[in-house]
């Protein structure tokens, strides 16, 4: 069922690559410009030593990233969800922090906070925190009152409702949050990376760059694509594993 | 024996001014009623009479601005001391789509910290004559609208409260399922010798399930008619036909006002 699915998306990736392959072979574009898929993979194959200890330092940013938006996101949900006076005063303020353009951000972390993992971590968690926070929040809001009735007609406590309803009840939200964080994490990481660093995929694309060796650009790009892909996929196992329910009911209603 | 005592009981909504304007809508007005040990209660009235504020103000959900609790003589003046007293069921489905059908209906031994071992046990000897035999480890989703609510009812049921406030479960089912919900119940009560209110808005349900009825009157609600509903058990799908059970429902009728 789900080969059909993917095998479209990839024999249109398979026929765009083709004809960009013949495109920089026709019209011979120098490669500095724009390398062919096969340079890429040349560059890719060729810096293959290297990548392992460039990639394991932007991960390493990601997951510290990740993992302190989820703290502080889910944390925020909760504080919000408690207070409503809290909510009416910050919720907009949330919203509005997003128009402040992160990229703008990276180069005055570096100032405050020096050249190591601190302001790379910083920007990944700025990436990650609003999505994880937000949709926390929307999906605490989202319980059915009938649900938090029942529990109390049943004497349930107040941790009981939290526990047995209001988290439950918010997960599909929070894990449609995580999805987007992750997405974003590794790009945020590499952004943190180009203001300044000693190691990682976003330096090394600085110093390919500026080398000319643009074909090792791309290779760095996809990298960080396909690492994307693979955090979302993974978020997205964690969610079938721990909602089972959810998926049932997706594919169960008519 | 009286188990439950239900003495000048109002309630009026939304008291106090929002935004300048005063809305306040009376919901019920002096009820006062008692419900035997083991008797099987119908209430009926049109919507928005007050039917689903009194179960809620048993229940513990809403305060009475007046009136009194009384349940096995004592009183129970505040919500909390009415929460976890009575086995409420909400008018909407309101199993736990993320907990098989078995972990939902232990949900009110669970909440009491009794055991979930002996509450799981119970309920899978409970199963079959719910209709849920082999559906215990389904998906609430999984399961057709009447199953549905007949594991909710087995919920209320296992949680083991002295009175069920049953708001109208049958009252979103299509109305084969309702016929054949309601036969069921007949036959589950010969059972368990459950006190249950039981509300609805169809007078053939309210007569064929109940030993008493009582009629509210439109917004705000007051109960204006206690009938006694002396039609022998077991009662069937043919009962609802009987020359008893129309004049009954002829009288009902005339309370209503319909």
């Amino acid at each position: 069922m789900g080969t059909p699915k993917l095998l479209v998306p990839a024999v249109v990736l398979i026929v765009f690559a083709a004809i960009w392959e013949l495109a920089v072979l026709v019209l011979a574009v120098p490669k500095w410009i724009l390398p062919a898929p096969s340079a890429i993979w040349q560059a890719f194959w060729d810096t293959r030593a290297l990548m392992g200890a460039h990639v394991g330092q932007t991960m390493l940013e990601v997951a510290i990233g990740i993992g302190v938006a989820l703290m502080t996101g889910v944390t925020v949900a909760a504080v919000l969800d408690i207070s409503p006076w809290l909510r009416r005063a910050v919720y907009p303020l949330l919203v509005i922090s997003q128009t402040v353009p992160i990229l703008a951000l990276a180069p005055l972390l570096i100032i405050w906070f020096g050249f190591g993992i601190a302001p790379k971590v910083i920007v990944v968690t700025l990436f990650c925190f609003f999505p994880i926070a937000i949709n926390t929040s929307d999906g605490l809001t989202s319980t059915e009152p009938e649900l938090i009735d029942l529990f109390r007609s049943m004497g349930a406590t107040w941790p009981q409702i939290w526990m047995k309803v209001r988290l439950p009840a918010a997960a599909p939200y929070f894990y449609s949050g995580l999805k987007i964080a992750a997405t974003y994490s590794v790009a945020g990481a590499v952004v943190g990376e180009w203001v300044g660093a000693k190691q990682g995929l976003g330096i090394f694309m600085l110093r390919s760059s500026a080398a000319f060796q643009t074909a090792q650009v791309f290779s760095a790009i996809v990298i960080t694509s396909l690492l994307s892909i693979l955090l979302f996929l993974t978020v997205f196992a964690i969610e079938r594993g721990t909602m089972p329910w959810y998926f049932e009911e997706r594919n169960g209603s008519s | 024996m009286t188990l439950l005592t239900v003495d000048s009981l109002s309630k009026t909504f939304g008291s106090g001014s929002r935004r300048g304007t005063h809305s306040e809508v009376e919901a019920v007005i002096d009820l006062t009623f008692k419900v035997e040990e083991g008797e099987f209660l119908t209430i009926i009235g049109p919507s928005g009479c007050g039917k689903s504020t009194l179960l809620r103000l048993l229940a513990g959900l809403v305060q009475p601005d007046s009136g009194q609790i009384h349940l096995k003589g004592q009183t129970l003046p505040d919500p909390s001391d009415r929460q976890g007293r009575f086995g409420f069921m909400p008018q909407r489905d309101t199993l736990l789509p993320w907990r098989t059908v078995l972990e939902n209906v232990i949900l009110g031994v669970e909440l009491a910290g009794g055991s979930r071992d002996a509450a799981r046990e119970e309920a899978r000897q409970l199963l079959p004559l719910f209709g849920l035999d082999g559906f215990e480890n389904n998906w609430p989703s999984t399961l057709s609208g009447g199953m549905r609510q007949r594991a909710a009812l087995l919920r209320t049921f296992l949680a083991g409260y002295d009175i069920l406030l049953l708001d109208e479960p049958f009252g979103a089912l299509d109305a084969l399922t309702r016929r054949m919900l309601q036969q069921w119940l007949l036959g589950v009560r010969t059972r368990f010798s459950k006190t249950i209110l039981f509300i609805t808005h169809d007078v053939d349900e309210a007569l064929l399930l109940g030993d008493r009825m009582l009629v509210f009157s439109p917004r705000p609600g007051r109960i204006t008619a206690d009938l006694k509903i002396d039609l022998p058990h077991p009662r069937d799908e043919n009962t609802i036909l009987e020359p008893e059970f129309l004049a009954l429902k002829r009288n009902a009728l005339a309370h209503l006002k319909l």
